[in-house]
């Protein structure tokens, strides 16, 4: 009876906020809101029987070569160059619009082949890809300014078709080899 | 100097702080629900290569994942190998797995996202491009053509 008569302290609940703020500064920390970014491509079918033999008409000057070795060298049009180089001679090459006779014709006609070895290293392939990208989206920025006085991100939708248009990006990569 | 005198005579109640614990519980309560843990255990090392001409990736629940990179930690090395591996879901798969995936993949969805679905494949920086081409062809036999070369973004310099 003694016991029951005896008063329980209450208890403090000011240090409540201090543990919920730990709690809460936790998982704040640990949150990781990543965002999964990438380079995106669209594979082609496989191509059908009958279409392996025939070739398609283009005119050998619209095609810019692109070869990687499995030692991870660039050989691009027949010469030796440099991943730094690779974005502004592919640009050259895409809005030569007839200046040179050996480069493209318009840049709706051009195509880059893209062919690399099987001990070619994802890392470098990466890279090409990336500044052949590179190359395609500042040709699209360029033109966006010119023609609509904004970026090619700011524009909308219609006109970024416009813009995609007169630079589509074909990048053709060569079936595999079969070679060991 | 009247301005503050007049203040200083009100005699101003203290602001109650009863109802922070509530407001911080409920902040709490938001990240603990948002908060993602890692769904797949990575078994291959994972280390993306950089590019600095990336797109992000929408509707993460329309991708599937490819991972593909040499077997992580020494213990696995010792039985599988140095060689890089494909690692679908939690398992380690074969190149000639890769259809059945994807056709799993299609079939857990419902028709109209069987067009949207992407591919991501996320490769390490030392994974030679003769598995990668042979992953894309068997992504082109089971006309999955939507893929994502999964990078890391580069600073700018």
């Amino acid at each position: 009876m003694a016991r029951n008569r005896r008063s329980t302290p209450e208890i403090n609940a000011g240090s409540m906020a201090d543990i919920a703020f730990l709690l809460l500064i936790f998982f704040l920390v640990t949150t990781t809101m990543d965002v999964d970014t990438g380079i995106s491509r669209k594979l082609p079918p496989m191509p059908e029987e009958e279409q392996m033999d025939e070739d398609p008409q283009i005119n050998a000057k619209n095609i810019y070569v692109v070869l990687v070795n499995a030692s991870d060298q660039l050989l691009v049009e027949g010469e030796l160059m440099r991943i730094n180089q690779l974005k502004n001679e592919t640009k050259l090459f895409l809005d030569n619009n007839g200046t040179n006779p050996m480069s493209s014709e318009s840049p709706d006609k051009a195509i880059i082949s893209l062919q690399n070895d099987r001990g070619t290293s994802y890392e470098m392939y990466i890279s090409v890809q990336n500044e052949l990208t590179a190359a395609y989206n500042e040709l699209r920025n360029d033109a966006a300014i010119k023609k609509y006085n904004l970026n090619y991100t700011e524009l909308p939708k219609d006109k970024r078709r416009v813009i995609r248009k007169m630079y589509p990006m074909k990048i053709s990569e060569a079936e595999p080899f079969k070679l060991n | 100097m009247s301005k503050f005198r007049k203040n200083k005579k009100s005699s101003q109640a203290p602001i109650s702080t009863a109802s922070l614990p509530d407001i911080v519980f409920m902040l709490l309560f938001f990240f603990m629900v948002t908060t993602v843990m890692r769904e797949t255990d990575m078994l291959v090392d994972n280390i993306l290569p950089q590019a600095s001409e990336v797109k992000k990736l929408e509707r993460k629940s329309l991708v599937s994942y490819i991972y593909i990179g040499s077997p992580k930690g020494q213990n696995r090395i010792s039985k599988y190998g140095n060689d890089a591996k494909i690692q679908l879901n939690d398992s380690y798969a074969r190149v000639n797995d890769i259809q059945e995936f994807v056709i799993a993949e299609r079939e857990s969805r419902s028709e109209e996202e069987v067009p949207l679905l992407t591919t991501s494949i996320k490769a390490d920086v030392d994974v030679k491009m003769g598995i990668v081409s042979d992953i894309k062809q068997e992504l082109r036999k089971s006309q999955a053509y939507k893929i994502n070369y999964s990078t890391r973004k580069k600073e700018d310099k």
